[in-house]
């Protein structure tokens, strides 16, 4: 295998610590007011050809001289050689990344963690409701069912912004309506320009019947609004075993070794980020935990 | 006595004092670097020594809540002094590692990964609290799905000689969590200290090959017994215990009880506890950027989930609070580890009561909280 000079074929993969492969940046979309999307390609072509994702999973994205920070997936899980990462700028890594131009060249490891159980949801009604960037890691489960729409039920995208401004992905909604999902789009302050929904995301499961036993609910987005979702998903009896959360922690390994994703025994890059609520629930209330 | 011979694996065999010299001989030769405890400016680390006198006969150490003091008694023992601070930790999880270096060439970055190097350590003195430490931090790091290479790469090839714990120090409770005084682990030898001998157990192939050709006797009936009293005296004079029986739950039902914040009060989050407990893993990674922004070394280092950095998070920390991060680490200790790998994280060393500024006490705390919910 011819790898480039500055990539580095480890023995086995399972001891490698913290070096990354490198990924050119091919793309950028910018998607809101400090949110963008960077297209990333594998430099070595081994590695490119090796990779695959699941819908949810992430990668740790690294800057040299910067570090790194976990950065969801959000583009097709059907053409993973081009890999999407919609990113906020937020701290030191992240307002390093806004610098980066077409051409630049980041570090990346991953995918790591758990997905969306897109199997297990193949025949049952589907509610994806996720608040702000939120919406990035569910994007591939999206695609996922557009590709393969007729394994699924009804499909529903309860999406909330704070600002119409801030909402991601607006030109692709048209599409997602086409290919049978509903998408519900509601803003916590609307503009002069804005005709939908004001009101936060858990709203949204008032303006819809749904078949609760047959639904699988799946959510991503601020953890207050995590904690409504699930609530009004099992007010309306959604088992808990159908409901998926995505959690985010600091992150330094994605392989259950720094120790700094821990909540209660889960290991958060490792055994999440999506968990099935019933797994959460112990420890889901406790303050700071 | 012919000079080849080496006893069974299981066996116990007794030698005079002095002769330990040979044995550290005998393993320096083979290339390994030894090291054990040693008074070094006026307090007690663990560092390379090169015969028996190196060690802290004399010495013992006197530890409460918050105090630590090593004291000169003039006692004729090498191996009776209960370790301060420093653990094996810090040999097999050093506090920091050089993860790989970058190098920009004609606008490309160029990766050094300096392979993990370790020398062969020989760890002379582990006591059973820590080496049930060591076995801790192993299923943390050599885990079937992700093994980590820096610490592999000393562990295996770390010699074990372990001693039974004859003088517990004020702090000590392993006999509460098992793992002492009487060692329980692997070692490739055990050894027994005793008023004239040293009685040495084989634990492996490699402990018996050390003892091949050294004056060696088969320990009597007598000395076995004089151990057995000492370690069963020991157990009685434990400074403290903890009771586990209702543990982890009492912990993980009860999350929410006032009693952690009462913790937060006192605690200064100053993080010593995590860092002198020899089983606490967590890290963090750095890099370091040259001037020119051309170079950069990327670093592991220790972390502990005391420090406010370690939760921090686009959107706040998750533990801005004091008690919050208290009960993270206490609840691992007692509660999460034993669900996470099957043991607790706690091995009864005490180093966490000795070193904190506050003298906060796990053993008082967890029977405080147990009180409180009664
Ligand atoms: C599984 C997973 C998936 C994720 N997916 C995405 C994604 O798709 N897109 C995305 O944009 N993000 C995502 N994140 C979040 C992202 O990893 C974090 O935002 C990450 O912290 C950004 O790194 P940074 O270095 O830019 O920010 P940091 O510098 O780490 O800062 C993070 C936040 O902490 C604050 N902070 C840092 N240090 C301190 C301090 N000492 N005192 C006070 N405040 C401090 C910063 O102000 C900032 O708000 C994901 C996280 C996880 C765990
Ligand atoms: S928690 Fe305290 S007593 Fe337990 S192993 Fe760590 S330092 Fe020792
Ligand atoms: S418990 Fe004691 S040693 Fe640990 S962080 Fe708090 S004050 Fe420091
Ligand atoms: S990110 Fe290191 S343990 Fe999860």
């Amino acid at each position: 295998m011819a790898a480039h000079a500055h990539t580095h074929s480890p023995a086995s993969p399972s001891e490698r610590l913290l070096e990354p492969v490198w990924a050119q940046v091919m793309d950028i979309t910018n998607e809101a007011e400090g949110i963008s999307t960077y297209w990333l390609k594998f430099t070595d072509p081994a590695v490119e050809a090796a990779y695959t994702f699941e819908p949810g999973q992430f990668n740790m994205v690294y800057l040299p001289g910067y570090g790194e920070a976990a950065i969801s997936i959000s583009s097709n899980p059907a053409d993973p050689t081009l890999v999407g990462h919609t990113i906020r700028f937020v701290g030191n890594v992240t307002r390093a990344i806004s610098r980066l131009k077409v051409g630049d060249v980041v570090g990346v490891r991953g995918p790591f963690g758990s997905y969306w159980p897109m199997k297990e949801m193949e025949g049952h009604d589907v509610i994806i409701a996720c608040g702000g960037i939120g919406l990035p890691p569910l994007r591939p489960a999206i695609y996922h069912i557009m590709n393969n729409r007729e394994k699924f039920g009804k499909v529903y995208l309860l999406y909330g912004a704070r600002t119409p401004k801030d909402l991601l992905y607006p030109t692709e909604f048209e599409e997602w309506e086409r290919a049978g999902i509903q998408v519900q789009v509601t803003v916590d302050r609307a503009d002069e320009d804005w005709q939908g929904q004001v009101g936060v995301v858990p709203m949204l499961f008032y303006r819809f019947r749904m078949d609760a036993p047959n639904s699988v609910v799946l959510t991503c987005g601020p953890e207050i609004m995590i904690r409504f979702v699930v609530y009004e998903g099992l007010a309306r009896r959604v088992p808990a075993e159908q409901i998926y959360v995505s959690l985010e922690r600091n992150m330094k390994c994605g392989q259950g070794s720094c120790g700094h994703c821990q909540l209660g025994p889960y290991f958060i890059c490792k055994d999440g980020p999506v968990f099935r609520f019933d797994a959460l629930q112990p420890y889901f209330n406790v303050e700071e935990f | 006595m012919p000079s080849d011979r080496s006893p069974e694996i299981g066996s116990t065999v007794s030698i005079q004092k002095h002769i330990f010299n040979a044995l550290l001989e005998k393993l320096k030769t083979q290339g390994y670097e030894v090291v054990g405890p040693h008074v070094e400016n006026e307090t007690l680390v663990y560092a390379p020594i090169q015969k028996l006198e190196d060690l802290p006969r004399g010495y013992v150490t006197e530890q409460e809540a918050g105090s630590f003091r090593l004291v000169y008694t003039g006692h004729t023992r090498y191996f009776d002094v209960i370790p301060g601070a420093q653990s094996w930790k810090q040999f097999l999880f050093p506090s920091h590692a050089n993860l790989f270096n970058l190098k920009k060439v004609n606008g490309a970055w160029e990766m050094e990964t300096p392979k993990p190097t370790a020398p062969a350590y020989a760890f002379i003195g582990v006591r059973g609290c820590e080496l049930a430490a060591i076995q801790i931090q192993d299923n943390a790091f050599l885990r079937s799905d992700f093994t980590d290479p820096i610490y592999r790469v000393a562990r295996e090839k770390a010699f074990i000689l372990a001693v039974n714990c004859m003088h517990p120090a004020g702090t000590c409770f392993c006999a509460s969590m098992g793992t002492g005084p009487r060692v329980e682990g692997d070692a490739d030898l055990t050894l027994t200290e005793l008023e004239d001998v040293f009685l040495l157990n084989v634990g492996s192939e490699l402990g018996r090959n050390i003892l091949a050709g050294l004056p060696y006797e088969s320990a009597s009936a007598f000395v076995l017994n004089a151990a057995n009293r000492g370690l069963e005296r020991a157990t009685l004079q434990m400074g403290r215990s903890m009771d586990t029986s209702d543990l982890p739950d009492l912990i993980l039902n009860n999350l929410d009880h006032p009693h952690w914040r009462a913790i937060g009060e006192r605690c200064l989050s100053c993080a010593n506890c995590t860092q002198v407990c020899p089983t606490c893993f967590c890290w963090d990674a750095t890099d370091t950027l040259s001037l020119d922004g051309n170079q950069t070394r990327r670093e592991r280092v220790w972390d502990s989930c005391f420090n406010p950095g370690y939760s921090y998070q686009a959107g706040g920390n998750t533990r801005p609070t004091i008690h919050s991060r208290y009960r993270q680490w206490m609840s691992h200790k007692l509660g999460t580890w034993k669900v996470q790998y099957g043991t607790f994280g706690c091995t009864g060393c005490g180093r966490c009561i000795t070193w904190c500024p506050a003298a906060i006490d796990i053993t008082v705390e967890v029977a405080d909280l147990r009180k409180e919910i009664r």
